[in-house]
């Protein structure tokens, strides 16, 4: 028997070969008088060494422990589950092109029945069979770069994202979706916003929180959503597209630079933060929440920047922080380090010495706020105005993840620590909001 | 009607019992199982997208329900549910409370335990369930109850979510609340070995006993609810969901079996009427134009929302559409469920039944010509817009073809009244899945011997119990241990020292006419009831002010016992009280009491309980009126 699928350790492992069923089989077990029929089904990785599945014949399965007294006998053949994807439908040629680039996560993954767990099985053409809505949207192409959990992405992935992108664009398509596991997904897309410049159609990520599998999956949604966005909304920005709110209704569009998973399960898990998302797409229509954005323009001629230094790092403030784990980060030849501080920007005072060699060693140290909404000011309080001092650079409302991707490109792009310094300020790809409004407060 | 011999039809019965659990807990969160009343404070919108099965099959009726773009608005309360219920949050860990119950109830019915149980996702997605599955999980196999002389194998005992309940339906959106969902239930499944109504209706008295008897499951309407697989020869094998009253379920069954007999009937007249199932077309005609000027109101107004009328010929179908199966219920109701289901039409009217409903004598006449029918034939016709017209009359021809093969599968669901009405098609196999989402629980043998120990009593021996140390007779303690109150029959008796037999006339056949009189009995909690006894036992208040003071509790809950006794006038009489009045009565009355001497005291206690009712018990009065009387002079 296959051993990789079958997910059988030890004994049981043992009991199972020495009674030549596989997979999928048919077979009876036997104990103490007590008999079971099923399919052997695989044991997931987690399961114990004691016990075998099968699936009865209502459909449910049930562990049977396994001793010495248990007999094994296979009783038929069965048949192997398998899943077929329904037949591509028919393609309008009229409408816009886009292409599916799919990197792996929930969006693209359904259960695997031989191991029960969640697998980025689905291909990008699969997701467009089994969301035959998006035929009436745009012309898709659809192409696998990785099968990943987001939580396995890099940087080096993202750089080939952004040269995957840059291909299709160049091939003249409308706009490119990007299907990306949730969890780091903000940070992809903040590496994209600044790889990939001078933008003429958008480039928007999507994901899912409920896999693609299940009848309430908000993959099917959000992938619609995603591909509206792409082929018709009048900005050339990277985007992420995912659930407004619990409902199937509307689907927001954030600006890659500023948007934030702050949900560990919900559909509307992404907020855009200190800003409004820019757009919605609800009735399969897009409607624009803002003026600002960049423009839609085909003779734009896309900039490819796709160069990121890992050598950066980020760094929480906490009461009780050692500081010398800044020290480890210089000695390590770090070049970069974002602080994520407290209130306004602020760290322990045990925190100003090494960050005074930090810098004396030309490392760029960044200041953002843990608070996620609002913008550090470092001129209110001794602490801020000591840091400041010391060389440290605020990046107003930017969020610390965006801080982080940031300052890895820019040590991709220059050496010379002036230059740096500039780009990390220049608001590049609306990272920054100069203005913070009251938006989502309830003001009485 | 004729006695029917059940064993000759080839009747065989299998019953799916389900039963809500008391736990502190939902299955798979940590919101309490309860529901709410009033106004939701969170909504939200959703579609269920049919997804493959592991087999790689998509379930039809769930296609169509999805193609006609049906969403579901849920209705939530933090109080009654979580992230959890809206499938927002994965699920938590099995619900060990809820297990061990399961596994209570299955060793009782001699199950075997299974050694690790697996949760499973059975897929449901007419919006019931949020996640557009139904977890589930088989505890136990292979068990059996005894029902008189004849064993029933149960093939299975499961512990699943109970679904959201259904709170209505308009355009194409189905509204749901999901209080219930996640509350656990217990699944029971017999073998389909019963042969008659009556023997069902036995199996799911004695599979509800010993569910009581674990003291873990809620009670109240739709807290149990059956499904009966129901199959005869020559019929078919119909399973009809959510009998919610253990005692309808013969009546479900008669009724059922009465239902594919009168099928078989019209299968067989159909036949020799020489009727061809390629001679049913699915040719719709739109006869709008019949009635510009109709008098009916559903079709006129219809029409000012723009829509149709369409219609179908039914060869050779003349009278056959008016024949009742049952009472209250043709062949043409059987059709226009399906249209109701597969067009979301509000109904249709059919030949057979006109004129009827404002529809003239005329404008039949009119329709017959359009669609070319002649004497022999019916037709059916509908208003609607014109895609739900047509889907609905595609269901009407199916159904009619179906006619004369017999009796089609199908799932049913029950009425109130015994009868069952179209459901959905039967769904295909293969529809559970593993839920990965929750690890696999092993069932140990030290758990299972720990519950084995302590298993509560069965209810031979509760009934014998009952009649041996209360003195009950069987009639009474049968009642008993079949009320969804008796497990609060000792408890009442310890506590409160009230005499059993009218501790267990209230618990049964009280609250059974309370409950007939349209009492909200579910309203008054177990502690209300337990503090009601403990007064009537104190003396402070009589037995006769017992449904009185329930009554009151289930109109005003949220309200406790003394706010009932004050706002009753119930407020105890003490002794001294008592005998002022016996000496005012007997003042009142002293020529009555001169002529008859003792005598008087029939008439003179219905006047002292008259004033007194339900504020003192009636052999005290008794008592003290005798002392009075014989004291006289």
């Amino acid at each position: 028997m296959s051993k990789e699928f079958s997910g059988y350790r030890g004994e049981v492992l043992e009991a199972i070969r020495k009674a030549e069923v596989e997979i999928g089989n048919l077979i009876q077990i036997s104990r103490d008088g007590e008999s079971y029929e099923g399919i052997l089904i695989p044991r997931s990785e987690y399961g114990d060494q004691k016990h075998i599945v099968i699936k009865l014949k209502n459909g449910y399965n049930i562990g049977v422990r396994i001793t010495k007294n248990t007999k094994i006998r296979k009783i038929g053949k069965g048949a192997k589950p398998a899943f077929a994807p329904p037949p591509r439908p028919k393609q309008r040629e009229n409408l816009p092109k886009v292409t599916i680039l799919s990197t792996g996560g929930t969006i693209a993954s359904r259960v695997d029945y031989r191991t029960g767990g969640v697998r980025p099985a689905l291909t990008a053409s699969d997701l467009y069979s089994v969301v035959p809505e998006l035929a009436e949207v745009a012309v898709i192409d659809a192409q696998i770069l990785f099968s990943l959990f987001s939580e396995n992405i890099t940087p080096k992935h993202w750089a080939e994202v952004a040269k995957a992108v840059a291909e299709q664009i160049s091939k003249g398509v409308e706009g490119v979706v990007i299907a990306h596991g949730t969890d780091t997904l903000g940070y992809t897309a903040a590496a994209l916003s600044f790889a990939l410049q001078n933008l003429p159609v958008p480039v928007i990520l999507v994901g899912s929180q409920r896999s693609a599998d299940r009848p309430s999956s908000d993959a099917a949604t959000n992938l619609i959503g995603a591909v509206t966005a792409a082929a018709y909304a009048p900005f050339a920005e990277v985007a992420v597209a995912m659930h407004e709110t619990p409902s199937d209704t509307a689907i927001a569009i954030h600006r890659g630079t500023k948007v934030r998973k702050c949900h560990t399960s919900r559909r509307d898990a992404f907020k855009s933060v200190n800003t409004t998302s820019i757009a919605r797409v609800q009735d399969q229509k897009l409607i624009m929440l803002t003026d600002d954005y960049r423009k839609r323009n085909s003779a734009s001629k896309l900039v490819l920047k796709p160069k990121f230094d890992e050598k950066v790092a980020l760094i929480k403030f906490y009461p009780g922080i050692k500081p010398q784990l800044i020290d480890w980060y210089v000695e390590q030849g770090f070049k970069g380090l974002v602080i994520e501080g407290t209130g306004l920007g602020h760290v322990g005072r045990d925190c100003f010495e090494p960050i005074r060699k930090a810098v004396e060693h030309d490392v760029l140290v960044a200041v953002t706020s843990q608070c996620i909404w609002g913008r550090v000011n470092m001129n209110v309080y001794d602490s801020g105005r000591d840091l400041l001092n010391l060389g440290a650079i605020p990046l107003e409302d930017i969020l610390p993840e965006t801080a982080l991707v940031k300052l890895m490109w820019v040590q991709g792009q220059t050496h010379n620590l002036e230059e740096a310094k500039r780009l990390l300020i220049a608001n590049i790809a609306g990272e920054f909001s100069p203005r913070t409004l009251a938006e989502g407060t309830e003001l009485i | 009607m004729a006695e029917i011999d059940y064993g000759k039809l080839g009747l065989k019965v299998g019953l799916e019992i389900h039963q809500q659990l008391d736990t502190s807990t939902k299955l798979f969160c940590n919101c309490k199982p309860q529901l709410f009343k009033g106004e939701p404070e969170i909504t939200f919108l959703r579609r269920l997208r049919p997804t493959q099965s592991e087999l790689g099959q998509v379930d039809p009726a769930a296609y169509f329900e999805f193609q006609k773009g049906v969403k579901i608005l849920y209705e939530s309360s933090n109080m009654a549910a979580c992230l959890v219920e809206m499938d927002e949050e994965p699920p938590h860990a099995l619900n060990m409370e809820a297990v061990e119950t399961a596994l209570t109830a299955a060793l009782m019915m001699n199950s075997k335990p299974v050694d690790e149980i697996h949760v499973m996702r059975k897929t449901v997605i007419d919006g019931s369930n949020t996640t557009g599955f139904q977890r589930t999980c088989v505890i136990a196999l292979n068990g059996e109850v005894k029902v008189g002389e004849k064993t029933i194998p149960i093939q299975h005992l499961s512990l699943e979510e109970d679904a959201a309940r259904k709170t209505g339906e308009e355009d194409n959106k189905a509204r749901y609340r999901i209080d219930r969902l996640g509350i656990p239930l217990i699944e029971v499944a017999t073998a389909p070995v019963i042969t008659s109504p009556k023997e069902a209706e036995v199996a799911a008295y004695t599979i509800g006993r010993i569910l009581r008897a674990t003291g873990r499951v809620m009670r109240g309407l739709g807290t149990i609810r059956q499904d009966v697989n129901i199959s005869i020869s020559g019929g078919a094998l119909i399973e009809i969901k959510g009998v919610q009253e253990l005692e309808t379920v013969n009546l479900v069954v008669e009724n059922e079996v009465q239902r594919q007999l009168n099928l078989i009937e019209i299968c067989e007249e159909l036949k020799k009427k020489g009727v061809k199932e390629e001679e049913l077309q699915e040719q719709f005609l739109e006869v709008t134009n019949v009635f510009r000027e109709t008098k009916c109101k559903v079709i006129r107004k219809a029409l000012e929302k723009k829509n149709v009328v369409m219609a179908v010929k039914l060869p050779k179908f003349r009278d056959v559409l008016k024949r009742e199966l049952l009472p209250n219920l043709r062949l043409g109701t059987e059709m226009a469920d399906r249209a109701r289901f597969w067009g979301k039409v509000g109904g249709i009217f059919h030949t057979d039944e006109m004129p009827a409903y404002g529809v003239t004598e005329e404008e039949v006449n009119l329709l017959r010509k359009a669609v070319d029918a002649e004497e022999s034939d019916a037709a059916v016709f509908v208003a609607d817009s014109h895609e739900n017209c047509r889907d609905a009359l595609v269901a009407v021809v199916e159904r009619a073809r179906e006619a004369i093969c017999g009796v089609p599968e199908e799932t049913r669901a029950a009425n109130p009244d015994g009868t069952s009405r179209y459901m959905r098609p039967r769904p295909g196999a293969a529809r559970m899945y593993p839920e990965t989402d929750i690890p696999p629980v092993q069932v140990s043998e030290e758990l299972i011997a720990r519950i084995c120990s302590c298993l509560p009593e069965s209810s031979e021996k509760k009934l014998e119990r009952l009649m041996r140390e209360f003195k009950l007779n069987l009639k009474l303690a049968g009642q008993v241990i079949d009320s969804e109150y008796g497990g609060l029959f000792d408890v009442l008796v310890r506590e409160s020292g009230v005499s059993p037999t009218v501790v267990a006339a209230f618990l049964t056949e009280t609250l059974k006419s309370l409950k007939r009189e349209g009492v909200d009995v579910d309203a008054v909690r177990e502690l209300q009831i337990r503090d009601v006894f403990r007064r009537v036992g104190s003396g402070e208040l009589s037995k006769e002010a017992l449904a009185d003071v329930f009554v009151w509790l289930s109109r005003n809950e949220g309200k406790g016992v003394d706010e009932a006794v004050e706002s009753l006038g119930l407020k105890a009489v003490s002794d001294g009280e008592l005998r002022t009045l016996i000496d005012r009565v007997v003042a009142e009355n002293s020529r009555l009491v001169e002529e008859k001497g003792e005598g008087s005291f029939g008439p003179l206690m219905g006047i002292v309980m008259r004033d007194l009712r339900g504020k003192v018990d009636a052999g005290k009065v008794s008592r003290l009126l005798k002392e009075r009387l014989s004291k006289r002079g």
